[in-house]
């Protein structure tokens, strides 16, 4: 990298590493006692420790120098071929950046052929291809798992997958476009607006769409309410808007939970179902396009088993 | 040339030397990044941390989050796969202490921020398998509680001494953008932002 703030830098770190390493060498070759001629004894040292204990000024083994000089001449070798001194690159020009990228186009390069087939078939057909659902089931566990659960069947207030109830529709565009660019399903708190008992009331009727139990004259009370307040998303019959997100209410799939309590909850406080966009998400090869393309493909083909 | 016997026979020569070899690496290494553009200018679009923000940053650390979540994405394909953009310098340029983290029992969140919805965040830390059955993540139900105002004025000066920049009428206003808060929200507040500025792909 060549971006220091100012030219001293490169050459700082240029001479002090080259000062270390060869001051290093030059300090050791000053300390290390010659060979010894043929013959000549290593001379006893003038001190004594300990009352009796001595010991001989021998060299320091040739092959424990060796390691020392060999680590020394290895620094230098790799200061050579790889960058460290300053701004000088390395001979072998490596960065983590090209290594990377070599990796990424390799990569690329395996898989592009068999993308490219599933990229020419449309949805429906990748859906009922075993090696695209292999790849596909990957894709969902890594990206998609964490909310809506590995087996596809969600969780609350996180949809479940597998059924062929949609929010948002099921058909294999709609499904890109959720993926794509997320999603943010919006209901309003009713209590400030309907009161206490009027939700309770709206609940009851809301109950009653899908031939729940439920007090009928609480639900009586509250399907004028419905009509006034609900209806703009729910539809006047309660079966849902597609291009908004809000659930049909007269089927038995439930995002939040069906019960009375948590439909008095869901009316006062009002919810916010949010889909984060994956397009930052699934990763940063040329294939993306392709891993969108399979996984809308897996997510199509879930609610078509059944 | 000074022999070996003198240094060893002086203590107070022998600790000079020692320290001098010894810091050779941390000034051949560490010193320059100091005085290097990548490592000290921000990334596009990336502001110091706000005040709900700097609290949920001061529960991620007493909660030890860091040990089990990296903030780091390498440039290894089956990472960037994975997390997205591998990591550069200049998003941590706001991160006092910073957070890399070194063990990674948990994913990576460096680039969390965004990935999932908040009602999300809310549920994976009340229980983290209500969401997740497989999870080994423990659950931190008491972080819904409220969040106690400790010193953010002083930590927001403070980290303007070393050039975060917070003007007067945001220290001014800290504490009231933490009023009404639980701790919940200020975790969920730092999680969200995470990595959002991150390179696109």
């Amino acid at each position: 990298m060549s971006d220091f703030t100012s030219g001293f830098w490169p050459i700082y770190i240029s001479v002090l590493t080259l000062v270390s390493i060869l001051g290093t060498w030059v300090f050791l070759k000053s300390q290390t006692t010659r060979k010894f001629a043929p013959g000549e004894k290593a001379e006893l040292m003038e001190h004594t420790w300990d009352g009796d204990l001595q010991d001989l000024n021998n060299p320091l083994p040739r092959w424990w120098l060796g390691l020392f000089y060999g680590t020394m001449i290895f620094g230098l070798g790799y200061l050579a071929l790889w960058p460290g001194l300053g701004n000088f690159a390395g001979l072998l020009g490596w960065t983590s950046k090209g290594e990377y990228q070599a990796e990424v186009k390799a990569a690329e390069a395996k898989f592009q052929p068999m993308y490219a087939g599933f990229m020419q078939q449309d949805v429906a057909t990748v859906a009922a291809d075993p090696n695209a659902r292999a790849i596909g089931k990957h894709l969902f566990l890594t990206y998609c798992s964490q909310c809506h659960g590995s087996d596809a069947m969600g969780a609350k207030g996180f949809p479940n997958l597998t059924d062929n109830d949609w929010l948002y529709g099921g058909e294999p565009d709609t499904i890109v476009a959720t993926i794509t660019n997320g999603r943010a399903g919006v209901m309003p708190a009713w209590e400030p607006i309907l009161g206490a008992q009027g939700v309770k009331q709206v609940a009851n009727y809301v109950l009653s769409l899908s031939g729940r139990q439920h007090d009928a004259t609480l639900a009586e009370a509250g399907k004028a309410k419905f009509a006034e307040n609900c209806a703009a998303c729910h539809m006047p019959d309660g079966t849902g808007m597609k291009a908004l997100g809000a659930p049909n209410l007269t089927d038995k799939v439930w995002l939040y939970g069906g019960n009375e309590a948590t439909i008095i909850e869901t009316i006062a406080k009002g919810r916010n179902g949010v889909m984060p966009a994956l397009t930052q998400t699934l990763g940063t090869t040329s294939n993306k396009e392709a891993k969108l393309h399979l996984l809308a493909a897996y997510v199509y083909g879930l609610s078509q088993q059944k | 040339m000074i022999s070996h016997e003198t240094i060893e026979k002086n203590l107070g020569l022998l600790i000079v030397l020692t320290i001098l070899i010894v810091s050779v690496g941390g000034l051949v290494q560490i010193v320059p990044l100091f005085f290097q553009t990548s490592t000290t200018t921000p990334v596009e679009g990336l502001k110091p941390y706000t005040a709900l923000q700097l609290m949920g940053r001061d529960i991620y650390i007493r909660e030890g989050c860091v040990g089990c979540h990296s903030q780091m994405i390498r440039p290894f394909r089956a990472e960037t796969e994975r997390y997205g953009h591998y990591s550069v310098a200049g998003e941590y340029v706001y991160d006092r202490p910073f957070l890399w983290g070194s063990k990674r029992t948990g994913p990576d969140l460096a680039r969390v921020g965004g990935r999932y919805s908040d009602a999300w965040q809310v549920a994976h830390l009340m229980n983290p398998r209500d969401v997740v059955p497989e999870s080994i993540m423990p659950a931190y139900p008491w972080l819904d509680r409220p969040l106690k105002d400790t010193g953010i004025q002083a930590k927001m000066r403070t980290l303007d001494i070393v050039g975060h920049g917070y003007t007067e009428q945001e220290i001014a206003a800290a504490p009231a953008a933490l009023q009404g808060k639980t701790e919940l929200d200020a975790v969920i507040a730092y999680l969200q932002v995470l990595g959002t500025h991150a390179p696109k792909n």
